[in-house]
């Protein structure tokens, strides 16, 4: 632990028009507990606030199903298992900003009329866990967790922390559940939702640290104020994880409308040839491209910027994800289980010089079969990075011009 | 899928009778990764005892087991290393990396030493490109490893 101590020093304080601008702990709760439920529901929806994991579904929508439903035992569960390759922005919230998100799992659970949470911590981020249950504790001394919250009598509210092990598919919602209730952590069908039937057949909201970081300083300052950061159909900041060829990765916090531009010029970075959006399931982004901006109605991402420089060669990039992919598939649906190693071999042929223009024209049919018929998102975001390659990158491969040799479907 | 459900209870929703998993098994993780915690893996004994535990038949457990990466079957070294091999690690060098733990180790990636010391694995993202390449000793994740700082990574190890 003595470098990560090192660095913590160094870091400059961060800075942000959300998440990471100034609160006090407790102030977003104190001000959400004195208005009814319906309004604080009502107060995130007008905030026009997404799901910060990249689906971006609206929060207040999902908080609004799960308060309609009449149910004695509700649930709200922070999906900490942050796995997208080259995503480590909720790391920082959780080592760092721990009250913040904690305290926005409150205000939901008061929304919704939960009793029980779970921060649903990926394995590899463990070490956290004895500095998260102090915060636990610290907060129930401050009356900001246990019984009758913040005074209010009735409000009761308990957070669990409970360790992923080591599965990507658990940041899937469903899969998630799933591993909550101790099974293998596949997806399921939907519907029916985790909004109705989710932790043991219970209402269950499940949302990203960053949604409930973001859920207290609208609490506190208002949807107004949150509405005008970033752009008309994505208000507020995303958290961004940039790794990669550039002077200076990180995590930086960027209100939506952001351009690819801005981000290289902010990390320092030079000679890039492309830019990786969303991690191994988000696309490839060429230089040409590079005015595009970070938003749900541009590029959708759950924070993950990978850059690569000039002598990358992005057919390794896509075989990377693609093998990581492979690992990660729980395997249950066949497009996935058997698409991907086929997307492999592709990759393996094309890197050889060995695939022809038919047989890539298959491949690319292949991906979007398994776009459209695979169960989860992994499956249907897998072949992107790959596709985004094929198209934008064709000088790092060439094609196969045999076509009396040329592997086809069929043999 | 509830109706999958190995532990089943009936709960009263909507004033209808629904069938949904019982509490208890959402126990079956933590008390598998203790297991693995205090052991460094989950024996068929252990397997049987937990089925008993739950009510729960031990093939499932052992599904349970292998879904999951950190938990083995296997007996693994009391130290498991891990190297990251997502994009931005293989792009820092971590393949360089892996090279030296092996070196050193006299392992391959995947074995374990024959003191019973040290496993070596690959692992996808671990949340570090920011101070790639990385690694994580158990519960540690360490950044900006070099291949000189490897054989001092292990001897701390093995204070």
């Amino acid at each position: 632990m003595k470098v990560k101590d090192k660095k913590t020093k160094e870091l400059p304080k961060r800075q942000g028009l959300v998440i990471f601008s100034e609160i006090e702990n407790g102030a977003g709760l104190k001000k959400a507990l004195k208005i009814k439920k319906e309004q604080v529901v009502a107060e995130i929806s007008a905030s026009n606030l997404k799901g910060r994991g990249g689906a971006g579904f609206p929060a207040g929508l999902k908080w609004k199903f799960a308060a309609q439903e009449k149910d004695e035992q509700k649930y709200v569960v922070c999906n900490a298992d942050e796995g997208e390759p080259g995503t480590f922005k909720d790391k920082v919230l959780l080592s760092e900003y721990a009250p913040l998100f904690l305290e926005g799992m409150v205000i939901a659970a008061y929304a919704v009329g939960a009793k029980q949470g779970f921060v649903y911590l990926r394995g590899e981020y463990r070490s956290f866990v004895p500095a998260l249950e102090s915060e636990l504790k610290e907060m129930k001394k401050n009356n900001l967790l246990g019984e009758n919250i913040g005074g209010k009598k009735g409000f009761n509210f308990d957070i669990e922390i409970r360790l992923g092990a080591g599965a990507y598919i658990c940041g899937e919602e469903t899969a998630l559940i799933e591993s909550l209730e101790g099974n293998r952590g596949e997806p399921r069908n939907r519907p029916p939702f985790p909004v109705n039937t989710g932790y043991n057949g219970h209402p269950t909201i499940v949302n990203n640290v960053e949604t409930f970081a973001a859920v207290v300083h609208i609490a506190a300052k208002g949807a107004d104020w949150f509405k005008v950061i970033g752009t008309e159909k994505s208000a507020g900041t995303k958290l961004l994880s940039v790794s990669g060829d550039c002077k200076k990765p990180g995590v930086y916090e960027a209100a939506y409308g952001i351009s690819i531009k801005e981000i290289l010029k902010m990390t320092d970075a030079k000679d890039v040839k492309a830019v990786q959006v969303g991690g191994a399931s988000g696309v490839c982004v060429p230089k040409s491209q590079f005015d595009r901006t970070i938003a749900y109605e541009d590029l959708s991402t759950g924070g993950s910027i990978i850059i690569f420089g000039q002598k990358r060669n992005l057919l390794d990039a896509a075989e990377n994800f693609l093998e990581f992919f492979e690992e990660e598939s729980c395997g249950q649906c066949t497009p996935c289980r058997e698409g991907i190693p086929v997307l492999i071999e592709a990759v393996k042929m094309l890197k050889k010089g060995e695939c022809g223009k038919e047989y890539l024209k298959d491949i690319l049919s292949l991906c979007e079969t398994m776009q459209l018929a695979s169960k989860c998102g992994l499956g249907q975001s897998c072949p992107n990075a790959f596709i985004s390659i094929i198209n934008n990158f064709k000088k790092d491969y060439a094609l196969s011009k045999n076509s009396k040799q040329e592997k086809t479907f069929n043999g | 899928m509830v109706n999958e459900c190995a532990v089943p209870k009936k709960i009263i929703k909507g004033g209808k009778e629904v069938m949904v998993c019982d509490e208890t098994r959402s126990r079956l993780l933590p008390v598998l990764q203790d297991i693995q915690d205090k052991k460094g893996y989950i024996s068929d004994k252990n397997m049987q005892e937990v089925a008993d535990m739950f009510g729960i038949h031990p093939v499932e457990v052992f599904s349970v087991i292998t879904f999951y990466s950190f938990l083995s079957e296997k007996k693994k070294g009391k130290h498991i290393i891990r190297v990251s091999n997502c994009v931005s690690n293989v792009m820092a060098g971590s393949e360089k990396i892996v090279k030296e733990f092996e070196k050193v180790l006299m392992i391959e990636i995947g074995q374990t030493t024959k003191d019973g010391e040290f496993t070596l694995e690959r692992t996808s993202c671990i949340g570090m490109c920011n101070e790639a390449p990385a690694i994580m000793v158990d519960d540690k994740l360490i950044g900006k490893v070099t291949p000189q700082r490897v054989k001092k990574i292990i001897q701390e190890q093995k204070q």
